[in-house]
């Protein structure tokens, strides 16, 4: 028999699931519709490559405990896969992303095979090392063009139907891709898999304990994180038309941090807001005489020493403390 | 040549309650210490005996009530002033550092009053450490490694010595060298308060048991006391 | 036998000389972030731009001050050990509980600061800054030439490292330093002031970094950019020499800059990354480093 708290709670739940639901089908509608004439088309472009970038990144970070300072790695060598792949070969859109994609998904299980060997702060360090490798192979190998980078990259047709040189239809392409990550991200969290990630997160020699194969879990959160950083890089080539130095720098490894930090590591929602709330700043920033890096140095600092929780995470914390005070 | 103007009290203990975190681990523990006694704390493991001695040295996160030394407060007082009014500590896990030689172990707490034990005192106290300067610390035995842990102590001219278990997990023949050099500080008049699980061995040298169960003090009794009692003593370390 | 492997001794040694230069400020540098590391816990991702903040306090005394090298040589490592124990006080001690992760995090945001406020003002091109007179010239030894002032670079950064080695071993004061990183609370209850001790070690490794940065002012030019760019290699040599050792730093960090001397002469396309490789390889085999205890 059924306990009135069960039935409550499948209810609640239900009632939880029709939230969701309508907060959802509100952003998908806000996004379709009313945003595109509020802002620029490229900007909010700009904004979803980078909210998938820090999304991807969190996944690693805030789910499975581990912290990269790798990301660019897999962030620039997508770009500059799928660049030359539309570019020099010639490939539709979708085979140049899905080509970028592929190469950094590659690169992700080589530099996560080596790096999960170690935690902490050794696994940080062998990322960076790894990542460091690859940003000196990309400045010397001819293809990337150095300093200059793959310029004039086309976007092509998408499915050999959609012209995105429109740029609402690449605008809704981009919007597509995003959900489609952000859909991943979140059925993973969900998943045993995610519950298994979150309990190797919290104890992981109890989990080991356990029976779990501790470091397949974490290779397979690290593959995904670097094909979801790869989906963003490449998705940017296509819509920037340009793959170039800065998206493989360590600086930008720093940059997944922070918007992953400032929004809120480990929920779901703030690497979107951390990413949106960078990049509108580093635009705004950048028609202004304020230098970039050091407002971005500076919102590092104060996150760090204040605001670890992140944005998602003060509101949620504050949020359960007027529950509990309600409950009283 | 009683300094104290208070009796004598070298220690005195009201009403300490101290936290790990949200744990309370004293619960209202008072006790006093007199110069020259030595006290034991007597009690099972987890009763809070190692937690009053953390208290009085400021290792515990928080503390309320008052730790008065000679008069002192020690609650609020800076941790590494503490030692400077005389009060020596040797840990339970007798924290002999690895990344230090026997002869720096030795040398490392700062000297407080000026009437520590010299080095060959020391030796004459605990043989077993001459020779084994530049040895690292953790290579000596368990036994040896407690030899160290009171002989740095000595060092310092602290005369009130706070003593976590000094005996567990050592072998009888060393529990009785220990036991020894007790008694002759002992005679030598320093003022002890020892933990021990080991109620035969706390016998040997104390005055007075305080005994403590679940953070606080259950029972107090004098040496002449316990054969007469043995059977609640018994009781309360649930031997 | 240099014939046979077609490099002429003049070229081998001089990158060997030019390597054993790049040593110097690699073991200088690593060594102040093992220091860092082993008393604080922390990944000073700030160290770099605390070196570039070094060569610029040089070059400012000597462009608005006119006072040159020896004056810089003597005040920069004391400022730059004054903004380290500031940073210290101010934020670095209030993540002291906290995952170390979150220090690596504070210091990278401190390093964006720094270099971006150069980069504002400065631009990206470097400054020049003279070497001091008495250091012109070189010496002739046959099989090269060797700079003076590059002979002095190598002989101050040996004192210094051996000097701290020496201080941190074998005196009293190292003793109190080893032993407040492995318990830090029993320390003190011994009656040593170990969070005075922690800030003046910050601001000891943010004073070498000094040291180390105003050195390389005559030989690199002075640039906001100079730091992020050693930093990730210095890393790299603290990591393979073992985070808290500071013989390990030194060491590996004379004997790496030989090792990218040698890569550059034999295979220069890989001098840039030869450091990573190894690391990479020391971590699987010996993670804790050459030199380092299991921490």
């Amino acid at each position: 028999m059924q306990s009135h708290s069960d039935k409550t709670g499948m209810i609640a739940k239900k009632r939880v699931s029709y939230r969701v639901m309508a907060a959802i089908g509100a952003f998908l509608a806000m996004m379709v519709f009313v945003m595109p004439n509020m802002l620029y088309p490229i900007f909010l472009m700009k904004v979803m490559c980078f909210a998938l970038f820090a999304c991807a990144f969190n996944l690693l970070v805030g789910f499975a405990g581990l912290l990269s300072f790798g990301t660019a790695a897999f962030f620039g060598s997508a770009s500059y896969i799928s660049a030359h792949a539309a570019k020099v070969w010639g490939f539709p859109p979708e085979f140049a992303i899905l080509a970028g994609t592929a190469a950094a998904a590659l690169l992700g299980l080589v530099i996560g095979a080596i790096s999960i060997q170690r935690q902490g702060i050794y696994f940080a360090m062998i990322t960076l090392a790894l990542s460091q490798m690859i940003y000196f192979l990309a400045l010397q190998m001819p293809f990337t063009h150095g300093e200059d980078g793959i310029q004039g990259v086309p976007r092509g047709i998408l499915f050999g139907l959609f012209d995105l040189n429109d740029i609402m239809t690449m605008y809704y392409f981009v919007l597509a891709v995003f959900c489609a990550g952000f859909y991943l991200v979140w059925r993973t969290v969900h998943s045993p898999f995610g519950q298994t990630l979150k309990a190797i997160r919290e104890n992981e020699t109890r989990a080991i304990s356990l029976g779990y194969k501790v470091y397949y879990y974490k290779l397979v959160a690290f593959v995904l994180y670097a094909s979801l950083t790869g989906l963003a890089g490449a998705t940017k080539a296509i819509v920037f038309q340009l793959a170039s130095l800065t998206d493989i720098t360590w600086q930008m490894s720093g940059e997944a941090i922070l918007m992953t930090l400032l929004g809120g590591m480990g929920t779901l929602v703030g690497p979107v807001i951390g990413a949106a709330i960078v990049v509108t700043l580093e635009n705004y920033l950048a028609s202004t005489n304020l230098p970039v890096t050091v407002v971005i140095g500076g919102i590092f600092v104060v996150c760090v020493l204040a605001f670890r929780k992140g944005i998602v995470g003060e509101l949620q914390a504050a949020w359960e403390r007027s529950r509990n005070r309600r409950d009283r | 040549m009683n300094e104290h103007a208070d009796g004598g009290r070298v220690l005195e203990i009201e009403n300490l309650c101290a936290y790990y975190g949200d744990s309370q681990a004293l619960h209202d523990v008072s006790l006093k210490v007199a110069k020259g006694e030595v006290v034991t704390l007597l009690g099972r493991n987890g009763a809070g005996k190692s937690s009053t001695l953390r208290s009085i040295v400021g290792i515990v996160q928080r503390r309320t009530g008052s730790i008065r030394f000679n008069s002192k407060e020690l609650i609020g007082m800076p941790k590494h002033h503490v030692s400077r009014l005389g009060i020596g500590y040797v840990p339970e896990e007798r924290g002999i550092f690895s990344s230090l030689s026997v002869a720096e172990n030795l040398m490392l707490p700062r000297v407080v009053q000026p009437e520590g034990m010299t080095k060959d005192d020391i030796f004459c106290l605990f043989p077993n450490l001459e020779g084994r300067d530049t040895l690292q610390g953790t290579r000596l035995s368990g036994g040896e490694q407690q030899m160290l842990a009171i002989a740095r102590i000595l060092r310092t001219g602290a005369k009130t010595i706070l003593l976590d278990e000094p005996t567990e997990g050592l072998a009888p023949v060393i529990i009785d060298q220990i036991g020894a050099s007790l008694r002759v500080l002992r005679e030598k008049g320093f003022t002890i308060l020892l933990v021990e699980q080991n109620f035969r061995f706390a016998a040997q040298i104390a005055d007075r048991h305080y005994i403590m169960e679940e953070g606080h003090i259950a029972d107090m009794m004098l040496t002449s006391e316990i054969d007469a009692n043995k059977s609640k003593l018994e009781k309360y370390l649930g031997v | 036998m240099f014939e046979l492997l077609g490099i002429s001794p003049q070229v081998l040694m001089g990158q060997l000389m030019l390597g054993l230069i790049n040593g110097a400020f690699y073991a200088l540098l690593s060594l102040g972030l093992a220091v860092i590391f082993g008393m604080l816990h922390i990944v000073n991702l700030a160290h770099g731009a605390l070196y570039m903040l070094g060569a610029f306090l040089a070059w400012m005394l000597w462009t608005f001050l006119g006072l040159g090298y020896f004056w810089a040589l003597l005040l920069v490592p004391l400022a730059l050990g004054l903004v380290g124990v500031v940073l210290e006080r101010t934020m670095i001690r209030r993540l002291a509980g906290f995952d170390p992760l979150y220090s690596l995090l504070l210091t990278f945001g401190i390093a964006l600061i720094l270099e971006g406020a150069f980069r504002h003002f400065y631009g990206v091109s470097g400054q020049p800054y003279p070497g001091p007179d008495i250091f012109q010239g070189g010496f002739n030894l046959g099989f090269m030439f060797l700079p003076t002032y590059r002979a002095w670079v190598l002989g101050l950064s040996l004192v210094v490292c051996f000097g701290i080695w020496f201080l941190i071993e074998r005196t009293r004061l190292g003793a109190n330093l080893r032993a407040a990183t492995e318990n830090p609370v029993l320390v003190q209850v011994f009656g040593v002031n170990v969070p005075l001790m922690v800030t003046l070690t910050y601001g000891l490794g943010a004073a070498l970094a000094g040291l180390a940065g105003t050195l390389a002012a005559p030989i690199y030019q002075v640039n906001p950019n100079m730091g992020s760019h050693l930093i990730i290699i210095v890393f790299a040599v603290v990591v393979i020499g073992g985070m808290g050792s500071i013989l390990g730093a030194i060491l590996t960090g004379l004997a790496l800059g030989v090792i990218e001397g040698l890569t550059k002469v034999f295979y220069p396309e890989a001098a840039n990354v030869v450091v990573f490789v190894i690391m990479v390889i020391v971590l699987m085999f010996k993670p804790s480093g050459l030199f380092g205890r299991e921490m």
